[in-house]
């Protein structure tokens, strides 16, 4: 005969197994589903942008301005970086976190730490995004049009 | 009588390892992003100014440096999609040492051909 093992959310063993309903509600699942959902998507955008960026003619020595012009003339590849710059940030964040609340044992600490964290993660978002969306192919400074700029004829 | 601790089975074992790899690659990824996204940033201050710090990635130590970074986002890349398989997937768990030689396998294909190809046009003559 053998014994029949209760499943631990079935409420028939005592004591009975409670979820502790803390103030931070369900934010840790989230955060959990998040990097699985977001590191697939991640996968293809970098590897993407990898291939593209080093593998692809030239290479490394294909990058310059005029490369970055190119390829922000197409919202295609402002929306692809976009993504890239606000997942990776978001998924690298949260991994960060994560390593925190590990090893940082003092609250003083982790608080100080965790700061740090998100102003530099708001502040590098917030810069990445402007970046690429007021991209500016032919910088002008004082009606002088800089060079190395791409200005229409 | 166990003459070992129990715990063994992920102390010190391919698990352990995997995760241990998983966290330095993850850092050392998050920091070369911040450094990444201020570099591209030059775009608005000039031309000029991107160019050149563009230039510095153009040098042979760097693609050496290059080249550790992409070997980093692949291993984190192939590992996480294991440990994906292993919280969803059924038999995820019970293969989780396969599926990291495999990870291993696929890492060592890949980093072959990037480097190959990578430090042949970074090296090369220009």
């Amino acid at each position: 005969m053998s014994a029949t093992i209760e499943s631990p959310r079935s409420g028939r063993i005592a004591p009975q197994y409670r979820r502790h309903g803390g103030s931070k509600g369900n934010f840790e699942m989230i955060a959990w589903l998040f990097m699985r959902l977001s590191g697939v998507v991640l996968v293809v955008l970098i590897f993407g942008h990898l291939f593209v960026n080093l593998m692809v003619g030239e290479g490394i020595h294909a990058i310059d301005f005029g490369f970055v012009a190119g390829k922000w003339a197409d919202p295609f590849w402002q929306f692809w970086d976009l993504a890239m710059l606000w997942l990776a940030m978001l998924h690298g964040t949260n991994g960060v976190r994560t390593i925190i609340n590990d090893y940082a044992e003092k609250d003083s600490t982790r608080r100080w730490l965790k700061t740090v964290l998100y102003s530099a993660t708001v502040v590098i978002i917030v810069l990445g995004t402007l970046v690429i969306f007021t991209f500016d192919p032919c910088p002008v400074v004082d009606g002088v049009p800089l060079p190395g700029g791409f200005c229409p004829a | 009588m166990p003459t070992k601790p129990a715990g063994t089975l992920y102390r010190g074992r391919e698990g352990m390892w995997s995760w241990v790899g998983h966290r330095i690659t993850g850092v050392v990824i998050f920091f070369f992003l911040l450094v990444h996204v201020l570099d591209t940033s030059l775009v608005r201050v000039s031309p000029e100014a991107y160019t050149a710090v563009i230039g510095a990635y153009k040098n042979p130590l760097m693609a050496l440096g290059e080249t550790g970074l992409v070997a980093a986002i692949v291993f984190h890349a192939f590992n996480g999609l294991r440990i994906i398989a292993v919280d969803f997937w059924k038999k995820g768990a019970k293969y989780q040492r396969q599926m990291l030689w495999a990870v291993l396998g696929l890492w060592l294909v890949t980093m072959v051909a990037f480097s190959i190809r990578h430090l042949s046009l970074a090296l090369g003559g220009h």
